[in-house]
């Protein structure tokens, strides 16, 4: 089962998602990422219903990116995550619904503060510290209550991933075996390795 | 008139049950069991809707299945650990029938004997017929024996015993802890006839999130203050985080001795104060908004922040 992760910290956002790719029980592809981009500060993980997740995550993607060539500078994290919501609210009272859950990672560059939106098919949105989605969230979230601290440091950051990541592994009975780590700051975007 | 209509009006005050409130914490430990007897005519706590009757068919197995009666406890966290120190045992205190909130003063640690404890987690009813009369067998195996009987063939004992009736509905999820000969044991039998020995189990809809803050803070050598500490916090976690536990947490502690209760710590308590005065509690609540209030994720460059 899909899991992903997103943590705040001391001027930064951490987004952690699973690289496995599963049909039925086969797993089709274990170095999928399925953290997008979407602006210099913005990263977008998505889960949910096979080949929903890119159609959306696309076509995100390029809307975002058409209000940055229209308008000369990109949308702010919370404008973006409103929009990204507005998307996935219109498409729920649609024909077919886009069955897709996003955590959206952004860093404000004008106010200097990180947001981390929780955002579910059914058009839920919410700004939290830390967030998670899938079967991990179970473990990962009561963990995080406790470990999680705003003013972390990026290292102290990863650690407490390290801490959701393990425990999950530890725990969950069809766990992920990998998972990309993105990270966003003032610095703009960058992958690590954990 | 109005006389007339307050006969009739659903009066809340009066369905509240007044159990919840007389019970004082010394109850929860060994001498409890007396408290509807010390307390008069027992009543019934009805659901305040206007038809409790369609409220519960609603909101049980019933809709489901209309041969199974009402069976409460579906919603659970119990866990218990091994250490260097003993077992602790640490229960929430809820009982849920649906979306309702049946009871928020379960007792879920059933005390089978000074040195054994059984956990409750699925049918209410099997956990506490089955361990009472676990109980009576582990006193006659000492008559015939002379001797305690261990954990192990305790635990055995049940499991053989609920696998007899496997498929016939039995419904319970259980840890059995005590010390005996070998120290301290933890067992884990569950109605399927599924027994396993441990160092560290929580069973029940809660579990996951207890597992989340316990796998992260155990190691062999906790002392005891700090695994008492270790329970309770995961029992908060999960009656924070799992709709269908919450309320209280009650915490035993086996030691070579016996089994010890510890205390019964009001969740919303442990939110927002903590504890209180307990060795191995950190000052203050354990929520997260409690623990984090000052702190915040903001970076504002120099420059920036003294404009």
């Amino acid at each position: 089962m899909e899991t992903s992760f997103a943590i705040t910290g001391k001027g930064y956002v951490i987004v952690a998602a699973d690289t496995t790719s599963a049909r039925s029980i086969v797993k089709m592809k274990i170095d999928e990422d399925k953290i997008k981009t979407l602006s210099p500060h913005l990263l977008m993980a998505y889960s949910g219903e096979p080949g929903d997740t890119v159609q959306f995550a696309e076509y995100v993607e390029r809307n975002i990116r058409l209000y940055q060539i229209r308008n000369l500078y990109p949308l702010r994290p919370s404008a973006a995550a409103s929009w990204i919501r507005r998307a996935l609210a219109e498409s729920l009272r649609s024909r077919k619904p886009y069955s897709v859950n996003l955590l959206l990672g952004g860093y404000d560059t004008a106010s200097h503060d990180p947001h981390l939106y929780w955002i579910d098919y059914l058009g839920t949105m919410t700004e939290v510290p830390f967030a998670a989605h899938g079967y991990g969230s179970y473990f990962a979230l009561s963990l995080l209550d406790r470990y999680h601290n705003p003013e972390a440091t990026i290292e102290e950051g990863l650690a407490t991933l390290k801490r959701c990541i393990d425990e999950v592994a530890k725990r969950l009975v069809v766990s992920p075996g990998k998972y990309k780590v993105k990270i966003v700051d003032q610095d703009g975007i960058r992958e690590v390795e954990l | 008139m109005n006389s007339f209509a307050n006969r009739f009006s659903t009066n809340t005050t009066q369905l509240h049950s007044p159990e919840e409130d007389n019970f004082s914490d010394a109850t929860w430990g060994s001498q409890a069991g007396f408290g509807n007897i010390a307390m008069g005519v027992p009543t019934f706590s009805i659901p305040d809707v206007a038809d409790p009757t369609s409220f519960l068919q609603l909101h049980t197995d019933d809709h489901a299945d209309p041969n199974c009666r009402i069976k409460i406890q579906h919603g659970t966290t119990t866990l218990a650990f091994r250490f260097q120190g003993g077992v602790i045992v640490a229960v929430d205190s809820r009982a849920t029938a649906g979306s309702y909130v049946a009871s928020g003063t379960v007792k879920k640690v059933i005390e089978i004997n000074p040195y054994l404890l059984g956990t409750m987690a699925g049918g209410a009813a099997d956990c506490q017929y089955w361990e009472t009369y676990l109980g009576m067998h582990c006193r006659l195996h000492e008559l015939r024996n002379r001797e305690r009987i261990s954990v192990s063939a305790a635990s055995k004992y049940l499991s053989n015993l609920v696998y007899s009736y496997k498929g016939m509905g039995l419904s319970m999820g259980t840890m059995i802890c005590g010390w005996d000969k070998t120290g301290p044991a933890v067992f884990y039998v569950d109605s399927d006839g599924t027994r396993l020995k441990g160092d560290l189990f929580s069973v029940g809809s809660g579990s996951t999130f207890a597992y989340g803050v316990l796998d992260q803070g155990y190691r062999w050598d906790l002392t005891d203050a700090e695994a008492q500490e270790l329970g309770r916090r995961s029992i908060y976690a999960a009656g924070h985080r799992d709709a269908f536990s919450g309320n209280s947490c009650n915490l035993y502690h086996v030691k070579e001795d016996g089994w010890h209760f510890i205390g019964n710590y009001d969740i919303s308590k442990l939110h927002y104060d903590g504890p209180g005065d307990v060795p191995g509690a950190p000052e203050g609540g354990y929520g997260y908004d409690i623990r984090v209030e000052g702190l915040s994720s903001a970076n504002p460059p120099e420059a920036a922040a003294s404009a």
